[in-house]
């Protein structure tokens, strides 16, 4: 049982002053995001039947590449502030809350490294 | 985690069914019922009302309700008017006033609850002890360092006035914040869209001269930002007000007042 007072409980730690560079970052990323989802399904996704060869030498154009960069490392970073959110919202068990922040990071930050390591290596023609 | 269904103890059981003899034109009210000193499980009590000898109103039948046929059956109100806020409940599935709600707007049975995922202290009485902190927590009154004139009150201009309407008018029934699924979950840091919305009428008050601080106060991930844009709030406001526009305006001055 507590015996701090309602107001105490409200004010808790105080504000934390941040949380409009998030919301800010979530919405510049999907303005940027619409226009490349349009390239990507109109351009990009009719590339998925063609021979390897082919789709290859699509990628490996500078500026298809350039864009599927771009498109990639905005869907990740939008998509990680979208699921911190999530968590935010739903988990309240601190240890499972705390470990899967830090993993979703983890894992956008090398999905964003794999996507990068892989147009290189296509555009240099490795 | 979030809760998606109730616990063992809150769990609804069958209630009680009170018959209307001889009534002209009976409607069924089907009532939300818990008290805190049986130990028992919640249950729906279904009470039979006759129309022909009840006020029009959803409060109405409540009150015909406990001075007939059942007097412990527990609920605030008080003006009867739509303008104390006392008598917000969920009445056929919607957040309202009891006093403002037509019995004929509802087809068949009436189920009236308390408003959701709050704590309740008997019947159709919510604990609102939270509520109302949080309402102080935004210290809800003109902050200003000038001096006001000693011959007259604070001025402000027509058009500013204007900027309170749609604002002033919230009676803090709390139907709003209670139909809000970031506040169910986490109402305990989240202020939820009626403090919110009162939060942003001081903000937004020519005369007041403490924005600066009410903005550094709400600019957190939960006490602002849980909010999604979900809408219930406005959807469900029994006054007609907009809480969601109010915290679509507090994080525009948000964005406004730092580099892009």
């Amino acid at each position: 049982m507590s015996l701090q007072t309602p107001l105490g409980r409200v004010r808790g730690l105080g504000s934390a002053r941040e949380g409009v560079a998030h919301w800010w970052a979530q919405r510049v990323s999907a303005v940027l995001l619409l226009p490349l989802s349009i390239w990507f399904l109109s351009w990009v996704l009719p590339v998925l039947g063609q021979p390897y060869s082919d789709a290859r030498v699509f990628v490996a154009q500078p500026l298809n590449a350039f864009l599927l960069l771009t498109f990639m490392l905005a869907l990740i970073y939008h998509a990680l502030l979208g699921v911190q959110v999530v968590i935010e919202d739903y988990l309240h068990t601190r240890w499972l809350e705390v470990s899967l922040q830090v993993a979703i990071k983890l894992i956008a930050f090398l999905a964003a490294l794999a996507t990068a390591f892989a147009l290189i290596r296509i555009v240099l023609g490795a | 985690m979030a809760e998606f269904s109730l616990p063992k103890n809150s769990k609804i059981g069958k209630g009680k069914h009170f018959p209307a003899q001889g009534a002209k034109s009976p409607k069924q009210f089907k009532v939300y019922r818990w008290s805190p000193d049986d130990g028992a499980n919640p249950r729906t009590d279904t009470f039979e009302v006759d129309l022909a000898s009840c006020g029009p109103m959803v409060l109405d039948a409540l009150i015909k309700i406990k001075n007939e046929i059942d007097p412990t059956l527990t609920f605030r109100r008080s003006c009867r008017e739509g303008i104390c806020g006392s008598c917000a409940m969920n009445i056929d599935g919607t957040n309202t006033l009891a006093c403002t709600k037509a019995i004929d707007e509802v087809k068949g049975e009436v189920r009236v609850y308390p408003l959701p995922h709050m704590p309740v202290v008997k019947d159709l009485v919510p604990d609102l002890t939270h509520f109302y902190a949080q309402y102080a927590s935004i210290r809800p009154w003109m902050r200003t360092e000038s001096v006001p004139p000693p011959d007259r009150e604070r001025l402000q201009s027509k058009e500013d006035r204007a900027k309170l309407d749609g604002l002033y008018e919230c009676i803090l029934c709390a139907c709003c914040s209670t139909s809000c699924p970031s506040y169910w979950w986490n109402g305990d840091r989240y202020l939820g869209p009626a403090i919110l919305l009162q939060a942003y009428r001081w903000i937004i008050d020519s005369r007041d001269e403490d924005t600066g601080e009410r903005l550094d106060n709400l600019e957190d991930p939960f006490r602002l930002y849980r909010c999604h844009t979900i809408m219930n709030c406005t959807k469900t406001c029994p006054k007609g007000l907009n809480p969601a526009k109010a915290i679509a305006e507090i994080k525009k001055l948000m964005v406004q007042r730092r580099s892009l």
